[in-house]
């Protein structure tokens, strides 16, 4: 109805999207040019810029419309760059939101390093598009500017559409698709015994409704329990080497490049830094973290770098905690470890075993970094350690998208609901509420939603029609 | 030369809604039939009602249309389908007497004012620059209108077929209409052709009764009409269906006529409903069952007439009967008509409004068959919004578009419209995302407010309605904090098998335990004295409301939740002048079925198949400039 009397009263001023999130990405075309400009937009933009940006003042305090010298830097002793710092306060910016640009002397590395100091506070990469859509939201732009959003929403949505289609024309696409016909099956009997009151349709009993729902559901747990593999797959894994000097991390660490290849990126840093790398296992992309010491130290330079270890252990996925057959296990340390990350994600590895071969000391794995034995063994606790007791092979439909996870999430809330009001002895309507969330829910992974799947499903199995 | 307001083309359901509301709204009406006595006549089954469209039928009579009323007065079995399950799905329906149904239909229409009923057939439509002016008639009178509703049902180029003869007519003995659909071509319209069916009519005293499964009505017949005096209810004596089956040897005879059938032979071009498939349809894609359900209905007190339901066909005649000798009870019938196919054509339903108005013509509704839709209810659905709309339009009021969140008529409608339909569409519970919410028992509440605006619902009515509101309100209030202590209620709870209670319970709790019916727990001593729990007990419909509102509050809430989500996508209007093709970044399938459909609001369009939602993403852009 068109008129003034409406049923239920509304929150108009609820948008589609409301970002929150503080976004960033390289303004200028990525490459080597004069200068490269990094941009960032949203609630936290001024406080991360803090986080980084060495300057005679904060930014925080800066007003609009400012520009601002400084140093970049992570911890504030090593400095990447030297920047000019932009500051755009709401609604006077791009986007309409608090924004800064910083400036930087055009080299991808450096550009590249700035954004991920950047990541590592409240900060987000952008998605193509995503400061002209804010900007758009917020009403910043024209309709001519709408336009090229428009262009912008359609090109980003085919792109990502054509790499959802690849990951969809593989396994994970083939088993929602499965879940949900299944889905649909059950669906419509619930439907028919609804809608064809009169027709002699034996349609489905209660019992055998929740065995096929509980079925589905199960298929769903298992795919959400691939969820962490798929996440590895994406993301990879950070592994902390953690030990005291001398016991070999260096080697060790030299020891997996050389072994596995294919070094993806070696990020420079200083002796105190931690060190990062980044290798190829078995196609798993895994970065290592050579921490310097975590201990207790009077010196104001090694204060910095212990807490700097500390994060990069609470922030591992594994720990690889080395020791040596000349001196005993530093059971401080350990439990210093334990502190920061589970038990269970600590790997302990005694090295240099070629030195003392039928050593009595206690560790999970042996190792020796200089003849490489034991090495396999640790390769096969790291993957272990990443991947659990599962076995996957290529045709295990693995979720390894947050969203897929999100809907995968929500259907089986939905199934869970429905098995209560089979369980509370409800009539089929009630049943059917959840059903067809669950059903939207798995559409929403294939992209395909539609209330006429039902009834043609009916219509295509079930004799009807008086 | 005569002149009306309105014009109303067909005098079945769609036009007898259209008719009656728009000359009540105040319009003058000239209501156009081929023949007036066959006004409102059953073409098919003798029944109104049934899952879902008994739902449509309670709307109808809500917002103060005539299939309710009529249906109560020459009602001969009254059933509330799906008792056994939730409120949301119950469905009212009724046998009616044909005869006596036209005579009522013809009777309501006669006495009502501001309408004059014309005997003609319509053979062209005339249009001004996009706009409708009248109608010229077979005798070639000009009639002028500044509205014209046309439900001319399957009249359109009617063809029927029994077997391999096909007859030209719109319903068994009656002319088709032609030139209607020629000229609505020549102003660019598109046509499609369906098809539907109807079974052989029997002798009554043919069959053998004895041997039948009987199905009665309820016990206690419910109307459909709120209108409805219950105390006279219902008028005519009550009658019972019967129940028989087919089986192999049935099926056998009829595939015997499988290479005489019009179907399998290619003569019927139209599509017919899958719903209500043929029996030989049945034979064919279910051939794993070996037996079908008929049901024998009476087609009137004094009828000697028996409509055999679920046998529908269009088979040479004398396979027909040979089979039906087949079939237990029926083995001595005699077929008093044999069953036939009529296709017609009908207009995609794309190319009306939301209001049934055309895109193409301003002033020029549809509403019915023409549309694309099969039943009678669903017929006076749109007959009825068609007529207000039309009526509304001529004053110079806004329109009247149902959501799918208010009505089963909402929903209908937005089917037609947004995906069109290549087959004729039938309205079914599960086409209701919220259909918890759309139940027949609600439907005064949901929609008579909109029949009072527009003045086909009395005061009265509306007060009786706004008093009963009163205490619903008030009694699910009382009842949320109102505690019954485990003194008072455990020794009843224990003699319903319901567990006992700690200390206390509020009654809102109570009635959410499946085995315990409101109206019990508040007949326990000491809440009868609470005034708004005597005014409650004294009236059966606000308790109805009350347990149901009580009973299933999370299922409703979650779908009042649903409604709210969609609602900003609803509330999102994309304006009549939108012009989609400009649109270089929707993509080509999206631009070109949203410049077909041409929707009204985001959540219209989203509904659209072919649009993704990218394309709603740069609607959504474009809207905000």
């Amino acid at each position: 109805m068109t008129s003034k009397s409406e049923p239920v009263k509304l929150d108009t001023s609820r948008r589609d999207e409301l970002p929150e999130d503080t976004i960033v990405a390289l303004a200028t075309p990525p490459g080597i040019g004069a200068i490269s400009v990094i941009r960032i937009s949203g609630q936290k933009s001024f406080e991360s810029t803090d986080k980084i940006f060495f300057g005679k003042s904060k930014i925080i305090n800066a007003s609009s419309h400012t520009i601002h010298y400084g140093k970049v830097s992570g911890d504030g002793i090593n400095f990447i760059d030297d920047v000019l710092v932009s500051v755009y306060r709401a609604p006077n910016s791009y986007t309409g939101e608090d924004s800064v640009e910083i400036s930087t002397h055009g080299s991808p590395l450096i550009s590249k390093k700035i954004i991920e100091l950047l990541l590592n506070t409240d900060v987000r990469m952008a998605e193509p598009g995503e400061f002209t859509k804010r900007a758009f939201l917020n009403n910043r732009i024209d309709l001519a500017q709408a336009e090229a959003v428009a262009d912008v929403i359609n090109s980003r949505t085919e792109a990502s559409l054509k790499g959802a289609r690849n990951q969809l024309d593989g396994v994970l696409s083939n088993k929602v698709h499965e879940m949900r016909s299944s889905l649909i099956n059950a669906s419509s009997f619930v439907e028919l015994g609804l809608d064809f009151a009169e027709e002699d349709i034996e349609f489905i009993n209660s019992n055998e409704l929740d065995k096929r729902i509980l079925n589905i559901k199960t298929e769903i747990d298992k795919l959400l329990s691939t969820y962490s593999f798929g996440k590895v797959i994406r993301d990879g894994v950070n592994v902390a080497l953690v030990g005291q000097p001398n016991v070999g991390k260096s080697s060790i660490l030299n020891y997996i490049l050389k072994e596995s290849r294919a070094i993806v990126s070696k990020i420079p840093g200083t002796t105190r830094d931690v060190i990062r790398e980044e290798v190829s296992i078995d196609g798993i992309l895994f970065r290592l973290f050579d921490t310097a010491g975590i201990r207790f130290s009077e010196e104001e330079i090694e204060k910095e770098g212990i807490l700097r270890s500390r994060q990069t252990i609470k922030d591992s996925d594994v720990v690889i905690f080395i020791y040596d057959v000349e001196q005993k296990i530093d059971t401080e340390l350990l439990n210093e470890i334990y502190t920061l990350i589970s038990k269970d994600k600590v790997i302990v590895a005694l090295n240099k075993i070629d030195i003392l071969p039928n050593t009595m000391l206690k560790a999970d794995v042996y190792i020796s970094a200089l003849t490489g034995a034991g090495m396999k063994e640790l390769f096969k606790k790291l993957k272990a350690q990443t991947f659990g007791n599962s076995v996957y092979s290529e045709k295990t439909a693995i979720v390894s998208n947050l969203r897929h996870y999100n809907c995968l999430t929500k259907a089986n809330e939905y199934l869970n609901n429905a098995r209560e009001s089979i369980s509370n002895k409800l009539s089929g309507e009630f049943i059917s509420v959840d059903l067809r969330n669950a059903e939207n829910s798995l559409g929403e992974i294939i992209g395909e939603v539609t209330t006429d799947d039902i009834l043609n499903n009916i219509f295509m199995k079930f004799c009807i029609g008086k | 030369m005569r002149e009306f307001d309105i014009i109303v083309v067909g005098g079945g359901h769609a036009g007898i809604e259209a008719a009656c509301a728009a000359s009540n709204m105040g319009c003058s009406v000239g209501f156009i039939t081929m023949d007036k006595l066959a006004m409102g006549r059953m073409s098919c089954n003798p029944a109104i009602g049934g899952t879902a469209k008994g739902h449509l039928v309670r709307e109808i009579d809500a917002l103060g249309g005539m299939m309710g009323i009529i249906a109560d007065r020459t009602g001969i079995q009254f059933r509330m389908l799906n008792k056994s399950k939730g409120p949301a799905v119950w469905s009212p329906r009724c046998q009616s007497d044909r005869k006596l149904y036209s005579e009522e239909a013809y009777s309501v229409v006669s006495n009502t004012k501001n309408l004059e009923i014309v005997e003609a057939s319509v053979v062209d439509i005339i249009a001004e620059g996009k706009k409708v002016k009248g109608v010229i008639t077979a005798t070639g009178e000009q009639i002028q209108c500044s509205a014209l509703v046309l439900s001319s049902g399957t009249f359109l180029n009617g063809l029927m077929h029994t077997g391999l003869n096909s007859v030209r007519g719109g319903r068994f003995g009656e002319n088709p209409a032609i030139g209607i659909t020629q000229s609505l071509i020549n102003m660019g319209f598109e046509s499609g052709r369906l098809k539907t069916g109807t079974p052989p009519r029997l002798k009554k005293n043919t069959i053998n009764w004895n041997i039948l499964e009987e199905q009665p009505g309820d016990e206690i017949p419910q109307p459909f009409s709120y209108q409805t005096d219950i105390n006279n209810f219902p008028h005519l004596p009550q009658m019972s269906c019967y129940i028989t089956y087919t089986d192999e040897t049935v099926h056998k005879v009829l595939e015997k006529g499988f290479d005489e059938s019009p179907m399998f032979t290619g003569r019927i071009k139209g599509v017919g409903p899958r719903y209500c498939p043929s029996i030989e349809d049945k034979i064919v894609r279910f051939a794993d069952k070996n037996k079908h359900q008929l049901f024998l209905e009476p087609e009137g007190l004094d009828s000697d007439q028996i409509y055999l339901n679920g046998f529908s066909t269009s088979l040479p005649a004398e396979i027909q009967i040979e089979a039906l000798h087949k079939i237990k009870g029926l083995e001595e019938v005699e077929m008093v008509r044999p069953g036939y196919a009529v296709e017609y054509d009908f207009f995609p339903p794309s190319q009306v409004d939301l209001t049934l108005e055309t895109k193409l013509i301003e002033g020029l509704y549809f509403a019915g068959q023409i549309n694309g839709t099969s039943g009678y209810e669903e017929a006076a659905a749109q007959g009825i919004v068609a007529g207000i709309n039309a009526a509304l339009k001529i004053q110079g009021k806004p329109e009247f578009v149902l959501k799918r969140s208010e009505a089963y008529i909402g929903v209908l409608i937005d089917d037609l419209v947004t995906k069109s339909t290549y087959e004729p569409y039938r309205m079914f519970t599960s086409r209701a995302e919220h259909r918890l919410l759309l139940r027949q028992d609600n439907a005064d509440r949901r929609l008579m407010k909109y029949g009072h605006q527009f003045g086909l619902i009395d005061d009265k009515l509306i007060e009786k309605l706004s008093t009963r509101e009163d205490i619903i309100t008030k009694s699910v209030k009382l009842f949320e904090n109102m505690k019954l202590h485990a003194r008072n209620i455990n020794p009843f709870l224990e003699s319903k098998g319901s567990s006992g209670i700690d200390s206390a319970e509020t009654i809102s709790k109570l009635c959410k335990r499946p085995e315990l019916t409101l109206k019990e727990i508040i007949g326990l001593n000491g809440t009868e004295q609470n005034p708004v729990v005597s005014s409650l007990i004294a009236d059966e419909k606000a308790l109805e409301q009350v347990e149901i509102e009580l009973k299933y509050e999370g299922y409703i809430k979650r779908q009042f939740d649903m409604v709210d989500r969609l609602e900003r996508y609803e509330a999102t209007k994309i304006p009549l002048t939108f012009d989609f093709l400009t649109m270089k970044a929707l993509s080509t399938e999206g631009r070109e079925k949203l410049n077909k459909i041409k929707p009204r609001s985001i959540g219209q369009a989203s509904r659209i198949s072919g649009v993704t939602p990218s394309d709603i993403s740069i609607l959504l852009v474009y809207l905000k400039n």
